[in-house]
Order: structure tokens, then sequence, then C-alpha cells
């Protein structure tokens, strides 16, 4: 675990530091707001929520350009937010609005956005890897300078697609950078009932792919060893992990019961709360604190207003886009 | 005259040559020529780049010819027989047949999957069945059988001219068939009539075709004129043009080297029974695979699948 970063004096400095903080609220916001309308009904399906792990999507996509590629997870509502996916979009997904970044086709676990490189949410655990891999691969062929970013958690390091992933990104030099969100459960299945190797530096060894372990509550660790390994990847150096050691403060899912961990570990979790580290180690003070928040519940409202005002495909366009339209 | 398989290969090399997006990837399709030697002689002609080993594993490389396909690439992947393919069902169902659907049509995925399937070479319960009607049955893909020389050069191009992913299922029976090779390229995802006859309409795919003709000759000599049709489409169907040939002879039977229980033949029987039980004079019948894991011994091999000889046998029950 790295240390906390200090201060940064820089008026620059603050300005990104700021912008940070606001990247992880709206995060959190957004899914105390989705759980909200979840228990209102007006989201259905399944909901995962990323609460507790806001400092992965923000750090990591720092260290991302605008053209390199993002595979996500199903729990994938904040790597599309700090993608830059518009917020109405996805809340209009979940509402299942044709104005969602899916048309309501594929609600809180698909999000997908082309225009922002944003290939989607995977709901088959480890499902996501393969494709990571061959978009590194086109990249790779095509010679465009691009890395492909792939989110995964610790239910899919045991998933065979990961190790077919992890050998064949190695063997063939790929531009692929393993994000590893490691919150401890898969589901509800706790890592050491899980994994026979826990230290993941030790397995990706085996596959000579370089690995870094980070605290994924702290999102200028996050930042700094993301940016470390996108470099290495971008210049050549076949892919990278970096893992992030985190937790989801809330269950699984909307459906989990939450039967499998202690109060007392989620509170321990809590103490050590990305949003509230970040504030109290940046010394943000309180009044721009409360500008982010008023400034992301006016983002929040106008997105669930989006949702709102949005409309259902009509039945007609059911079967609609199963195939391309030919010429 | 050429061979399918060089035929197939023909067809890879066209599309090789006329776009530098194509590459061919799956499991010895380099070094060692193919399992079947489709493939032989690509690599010196093309390069280890876009002819690609890749390892055992069907996940993976099945799920990088997705991902391939959707940064640019028109990927050919090889998966050695349809057996080695369910490892990569996962990829198959959930990512490539959806992706369009879930993204609200963002993504396309202009995927082509190569494999062989069916049995007559003794290679026992896991490298000789025929689960296509497993991959016809997904919205999302579509399913090709080339059983032609011409079928195996074009279907190639045709699989990679398409933006959504297709399959095509080669019957491994058929590589050393022997066929000429014209110029005239058939309009894809359309069946085709290979023998007109006004009595019964035989209707069949791939490995099958050959054994159906054989025995459409047979009852020929007893005076009973079969009309065989070569589906070559198996998602989508071509049913209106078994429901026209049906419309002339009132009978049908399915040739399917399937299983019989839901199979491709219950399919097209179940559509011509909705579209057009007016025309029939008699129940569709079917001859398929019996309903056994492949066995290794010749003459139980040669027992579960259809033969021309069982064909025969069904029609004549029909066409009393």
């Amino acid at each position: 675990m790295s240390t906390r970063a200090k201060k940064p004096e820089r008026t620059s400095d603050r300005q990104r530091m700021v912008a940070l903080l606001h990247g992880m609220l709206r995060i959190r916001r957004f899914e105390e707001k989705a759980a909200e309308l979840y228990s209102l009904g007006n989201i259905r399906g399944f909901l995962h929520l990323y609460i507790g792990e806001e400092a992965i999507a923000v750090g990591a996509m720092q260290a991302l350009t605008g053209e390199d590629r993002v595979v996500a997870t199903y729990r994938d509502h904040g790597h599309a937010l700090a993608r830059g996916l518009p917020m109405g979009s996805l809340m209009a997904e979940m509402y299942g609005k044709t104005n969602g970044c899916s048309r309501g086709r594929g609600g809180s676990m698909h999000f997908f956005d082309a225009s922002r490189l944003f290939y989607g949410g995977y709901a088959i655990v480890a499902g996501g890897l393969p494709v990571a891999l061959g978009l590194a691969l086109a990249d790779a062929m095509q010679g465009n300078p691009l890395v492909t970013a792939c989110f995964f958690g610790d239910g899919a390091v045991v998933e065979g697609e990961f190790h077919e992933t992890m050998n064949l990104a190695a063997l063939w030099k790929l531009p692929l950078l393993f994000l590893y969100e490691n919150n401890l459960y898969a589901m509800g299945t706790a890592i050491e009932r899980s994994q026979a190797q826990l230290d993941m530096e030790i397995r990706a060894q085996g596959y000579g792919v370089p690995a870094e372990i980070v605290d994924g509550m702290d999102v200028l660790a996050v930042e700094t060893a993301t940016q470390r390994a996108v470099e290495a990847v971008r210049s050549g150096g076949g892919p990278h992990l970096v893992e992030f050691k985190t937790y989801r403060y809330r269950a699984h899912s909307m459906a989990d019961p939450d039967l499998y961990r202690t109060k007392a570990e989620i509170e321990e979790w809590r103490r050590r709360d990305p949003i509230d580290l970040f504030i109290a180690g940046q010394e943000i003070d309180a009044s721009t604190v409360a500008e982010l928040e008023s400034r992301v519940a006016a983002e929040l409202e106008e997105a669930v207003a989006d949702a709102e005002a949005g409309e259902f495909e009509p039945l007609e366009d059911l079967e609609r886009d199963v195939y391309t339209p030919l010429p | 005259m050429t061979t399918f398989r060089e035929a197939v290969r023909q067809g890879m090399r066209e599309a090789l040559e006329g776009d530098e997006r194509v590459f061919l990837m799956g499991e010895d399709v380099g070094r060692y020529g193919g399992a079947f030697a489709v493939s032989m002689g690509l690599l010196e002609e093309f390069g280890p780049e876009r002819v690609r080993d890749a390892p055992l594993s069907e996940s993976a490389f099945v799920g990088a010819g997705i991902g391939a396909a959707l940064a640019g690439m028109r990927p050919i992947v090889e998966v050695m027989t349809i057996n080695f393919s369910l490892l990569a069902l996962d990829q198959i169902v959930n990512n490539a047949a959806a992706l369009r659907y879930m993204s609200g049509g963002q993504f396309s995925v202009p995927l082509v999957v190569r494999m062989t399937v069916g049995a007559g070479r003794q290679l026992a319960c896991q490298h000789a069945h025929s689960l296509e009607v497993w991959y016809a049955h997904v919205p999302g893909i579509k399913a090709l059988a080339p059983a032609t020389v011409a079928d195996a050069r074009f279907m190639v191009l045709d699989a990679l001219e398409d933006p959504d992913p297709v399959f095509i299922f080669e019957n491994a029976i058929l590589y050393g068939r022997e066929g000429e090779l014209d110029g005239d390229r058939p309009a894809p995802y359309r069946a085709a009539v290979r023998r007109t006859g006004g009595d019964v309409t035989l209707a069949t795919y791939g490995g099958s075709l050959w054994k159906t003709l054989d025995a459409a000759e047979e009852l020929a000599t007893e005076g009973i004129e079969a009309e065989v049709i070569d589906l070559r489409s198996l998602r989508p169907l071509d049913m209106d043009a078994v429901l026209e040939s049906v419309a002339k002879t009132h009978r049908l039977m399915i040739v399917d080297e399937g299983w019989r229980t839901a199979s491709l033949a219950a399919e097209i029987g179940m559509q011509v029974a909705e579209r057009g039980f007016d025309l029939l004079d008699w129940p569709p019948q079917r001859v398929c695979s019996v309903e056994v894991p492949m066995p290794y011994a010749k003459h139980l091999e040669d027992a579960a699948i259809p033969s021309a000889t069982r064909v025969v046998a069904a029609v004549r029950e029909m066409v009393a």
C-alpha cells in the first residue's frame, strides 16, 4: 500500500485535486440516487453499486486519453461516468428509455458508448477480457499507439478467460492494461475461499506480466500507478496489470441480503473512505466541497429529468438492431 | 477440378489479398497448415501476423476475434471442430451475438468463424458432432453450411462482407471432394435447387447433400423423382425456397446430420406446417442422426448418421 500524496501547492494542481473529488462525488451521489430509484421501482433488474470504489474509476481514467479503449464490468456506472458518458444517458438507460446510452436494451449492467470508445459493461464475469484482447490486437496490427484498458474483479481472476487472456496478451505483447478491482468478494464468496494464490503479483509473474498492487481507496495512488502502467504499455512494453485493493460498502446487488460480511469489517473499510480521506488529505475546504455537492446535485436532478422525459422504444422496434441493416 | 479444401483456401486467399483488414486466426492455422490442411501455404504467402497461430484458448481467441472486429479488423477465426467451439460459447452467444442489440445498435461485430462439423471419419464422441442448430438458434448470428466447392470458396467472401457475425460450418467429410470451380458466385443466404423433381422435396445441407443426391438417383430408378434443396444458409433459413418446392411436390423430407430432437429438421418441418400445411399430402418426415454420442466403431458410426440407404427407405414409405 502506498502512502498518501502530500497536498499540492500550485493552483493548477489544486484545481486538478478538486476535479478528482468532483469525479468521485459524481459517482457516489449517482449511485445513492440509483439505489433510491431502485427502491421506488423506477429502476429494475439487477443493480450493482460502485460505492466505496470510486477512487479506482476516477484515478485510472486520468491516465487514459480519449482515444484509448475501455472495457468495463457489470458494475459499470463508475467507469462510465469517469469516462465521460453523460449522466442523463446512464440514468435513462436504467429507466429503459431510448435516450439511454444503450437505447434501454442493456440496463445497468450494459452501458455502451461508441463515441467514447466505451466498449461496454459485461455481465458474464471475465467475459470482457477476451474482447479487450481483440481490441488491443487490432491496435497492434494497425499500428495504432492506443491502449485498451480492461476492468475486472476478483471473481474474474478465477475464470479461465482471465488466464487465457493474460497468456495471449503477454505472448503477443499486446497494448492491454489489466485493471483489477479486488473488492475481496465475488458476490458472497471471499477471495480466501476462491483463490489458491491471493498474491496477484505472483500470479501475473507466471505469465510474465508486470503487476503493481496499490491502495484502491487512494485516488492519487490509483492514478500514479495506472499512469506508470499506461506509459509502459504505450511504449511497447506489452500488457501490464494494476491491482486495486478496494471494498464495496453496499451489498453485491440490490438483491443481496449481505449475510457473509461482518458489520465491523464494513465499518473498518468505511473509515478508509476514498472521498473523506481525500478531502482531509488535500485539506479541501468545506465551502469547496459544498459547491461541488450542489453542482453534482444539479447534474443529478437533470439526469433524472432526462430519464423521466425519455421515450420508451416503440414495440415495433423490438427486433431492431439484432442485425445490421444491409444496404 | 478443385477440392473443397482448396476452394476454402482460395476464398480465404482472395479475402487476404483483397482486404488488408482480413486475417486468419486459430489453432495450427499457420505453421502446421491447418488441422485439415485448409490453410496450407497461407502462412508463407501472408506471414505470421495475418495467418496467426493461436494457442488452445478457444474462448480467448474467439473473443479476440470479436474485439478485433469491433476495432476495425475483419478476422476469420478457425476453430478446429464444432465440439471445441463449445469452449467459446460464452463469447459467441453472450458477446458476438448480443453486442449490437445490447448496445442499442452502436457496435456491429463483423466476425467470421469457420469450424468443421460432422461424422464419418471414426473420430468418436468429442470430434464429430453436428451442432449447427445450436448456433442457428441464436439471434444476432448467421450460419452457413457450404456443400459445393463454389460455396466453399464464396461463402468465406459472403461472410466477410456481412457486417454481423457469420459462422461457416464445413463438414470435414467434404474437404477431399472435387468439383468444378467456375466463376459464378451464388446469391448469399439463398437455398439452391440441386436436382429437380416433382414427387418429393428433399431438403438438406452440408455433408448430407451428396448422400441425398445419391438417394435421389436411386429413387429415380424406381420411378420416384425427388427435388433436392440445398439450404446453404441455416440462419436465415430460405423457407420460401422450401415452400416453393413443396408446393410442387406436396411431400417433404428433411435430411439433417444433427440429432433428431430439437433439430433444424424440426424447425423446417414446423415452418412448413405453419406456412404450407395445405400444400402437404403427407406428414413431413426427417432422417437425422440417431440420438447417441457419436460412436467410434465404423459400423455403429455409419448407422448413427444419415445415409443414402436410410433416405431411400424413408422416402419409399411416404411415396407409396
